[in-house]
């Protein structure tokens, strides 16, 4: 065994502590995380956080792949909310190539975009409850996730790792069947959260398992870099959807909210928040789509877009820009860009860095989960066990977005 | 634009503070980049945090160009929230020396964007409080964002870029 390695041993015959290994595969753990507790009782006295246990080395593989390959890799970063990734990717190449994206392509990318945020919070704050002893609202809630799973189905014929849209747009356009499926989204979905919310924000158990505790201040959030519904909880009202918009966010009307004390409580009513402004925005694209151009669903840009299929056996320009496209051969500046889309857990930036080639000279992928975890295991320090975990439930850690 | 003043200001102010030491400036995508170096980085980095109020440290990473005398760039993403501005930092260190002293000291959040960067790149951190791997396991001996580590079988050819006309 390396010598650095963190686990701690029971030797001592004094020691009153126990080494407690939670992980890699716990059930309370929701994913594949290590941490290595040393506990005094029920109380946690340290802890080393051990990850990496579904690293798969993206950005590595992303240096081998042309830009349209990469998506799928996105996918399985986030893969609560892969459309949010998909399309940040999208965007960022997009950004490259100065690309300008048609207002109702913006549109349908704001639908499915805010869908996968409603459906990446219905799964942290219906755990929340789950953890704390409430699985009535984990099963009521889940099935809205399913409905969500359904639109995307339709959109683009898969449901967790979606690799929904291309460079320039969506490969096709929304169906009847999917906006019919988005109204009626709209019409049940609040309902539901209505009654999940009276369920869980008002509950004595709940709020005396969840307020002040993990309470976090805005400056120690800060210092550790956190964003996303944890960093609002604080009382901090970044959000990249409206300090740096993209995709027409700026049409939008709508609200962020924030906590104040950033404890578990505070991001459970932040991400409740959240989910109704995200119905808010898609109504609102809903209605803003009826007034642009049918039928059109992706960006004129030939030498970046894949043509149809029929188009590339019938006519000898498509089969080019396929050929050209495919095999990675399209011209794209030597240039690096920075950009960052908001996802379900924080700032999700991509750096790319393009030297000409067929493919990224290099791309960083900014992970909001990575950078907000390592603080769980400084600040389990003095909390009891049964704590610790609904705070990781409440941080929706996603281990690969964690490992990339 | 507005943008571009704003980057302007900060572009004068930090030559005023560090001169020579800021280097290669531009503006690739409204993004202010520049080049300094490792023995003023953490002197820049605690300049733009205390005085130009970026007080967010957006992600520490690292890129390796082979063959050149300072062959890896360590790149600082920052972010100003309050003015809504973020800025782009690239310290070049050498391939046998990859070391650099350590942002820990200024944002804690610095502490995994760093072990990650060590365990992809090899760049040691000076003063960092715990450098050890994070993704790979301890005893993988390589750095394998390193460019010389190939994810393909390096004999293959069909895919090299000669044959595509680059």
């Amino acid at each position: 065994m390396n010598h650095n390695h963190p686990v701690f041993t029971d030797n001592d015959p004094q020691s009153e502590l126990v080494t407690l290994n939670l992980g890699p595969t716990h059930p309370a753990t929701h994913g594949v995380f290590q941490n290595v507790l040393q506990l005094d009782g029920e109380r946690i006295v340290s802890g080393v956080s051990t990850i990496g246990y579904i690293h798969r080395a993206f950005e590595k593989i992303a240096e081998h792949r042309p830009f349209y390959q990469i998506t799928p890799l996105t996918d399985r970063l986030n893969y609560c909310s892969s459309p949010i990734n998909n399309m940040g990717w999208h965007m960022t190449v997009e950004k490259l190539l100065n690309i300008q994206i048609p207002k109702r392509v913006d549109y349908l990318r704001v639908i499915i975009m805010e869908l996968s945020r409603i459906a990446d919070h219905i799964i942290c704050n219906t755990i929340i409850g789950q953890d704390t002893g409430a699985t009535t609202t984990f099963l009521y809630l889940f099935q809205f996730r399913e409905h969500i799973y359904e639109i995307f189905e339709e959109v683009c014929g898969a449901r967790l790792t979606t690799n929904i849209g291309r460079i320039g747009g969506f490969e096709r356009d929304f169906n009847d069947i999917a906006f019919a499926k988005i109204d009626k989204f709209l019409k049940e979905f609040p309902k539901a959260l209505k009654e999940f919310e009276n369920l869980l924000t008002r509950n004595r158990i709940f709020i005396d398992r969840t307020a002040g505790v993990a309470e976090v201040s805005k400056e120690t959030a800060l210092e550790y870099s956190w964003t996303g519904p944890l960093l609002r909880a604080t009382g901090v009202d970044y959000d990249v959807r409206v300090s740096d918009p993209y995709s027409s966010y700026q049409d939008f009307d709508f609200e962020i909210p924030v906590g104040t004390s950033g404890d578990i409580y505070d991001r459970y009513l932040v991400r409740n928040e959240e989910m109704w402004q995200s119905v808010r925005i898609i109504e609102q694209a809903v209605v803003k789509l009826k007034t642009e151009p049918k039928g059109i669903f992706h960006a004129d840009v030939p030498e970046f877009y894949l043509p149809p299929k029929q188009e590339v056996y019938n006519n000898m320009e498509a089969l080019i820009y396929h050929f050209k496209i495919v095999m990675g051969e399209i011209d794209a500046p030597k240039a690096e860009v920075y950009h960052a889309v908001e996802g379900g857990n924080g700032e999700l930036g991509f750096y790319l860095i393009n030297d000409g080639g067929r493919t990224p000279y290099r791309l960083h992928f900014r992970r909001p989960s990575f950078i907000n975890y390592q603080m769980f295991a400084p600040m389990s320090e003095g909390m009891l066990l049964s704590d610790a975990i609904i705070n990781m439930s409440s941080m929706n850690i996603i281990a690969g977005e964690l490992d990339a | 634009m507005e943008e571009t003043t704003l980057n302007n200001d900060i572009h004068v102010k930090l030559t005023e503070k560090f001169g020579e030491k800021v280097t290669a400036v531009s503006e690739p995508y409204g993004l202010l980049t520049f080049v300094t170096y490792k023995d003023v980085i953490v002197n820049v980095l605690s300049h733009l945090k205390e005085e130009l109020k970026f007080n967010f440290l957006t992600d520490i990473t690292a890129v390796h160009y082979p063959g050149k005398d300072h062959g890896i760039a360590v790149v600082y993403h920052l972010h100003n929230m309050v003015e809504k501005v973020r800025v782009r930092i690239k310290v070049f260190i050498s391939e046998q020396n990859p070391t650099i002293p350590t942002a820990t000291t200024l944002w804690k959040g610095a502490n995994w964007m760093e072990r990650e960067t060590y365990d992809l790149f090899g760049v040691k951190f000076e003063g960092h409080p715990d450098l050890r791997r994070i993704l790979n396991m301890d005893d993988l001996g390589v750095h394998p964002m390193l460019k010389q580590y190939p994810l393909e079988d390096p004999n293959r050819v069909d895919k090299k870029d000669e044959f595509f006309g680059r």
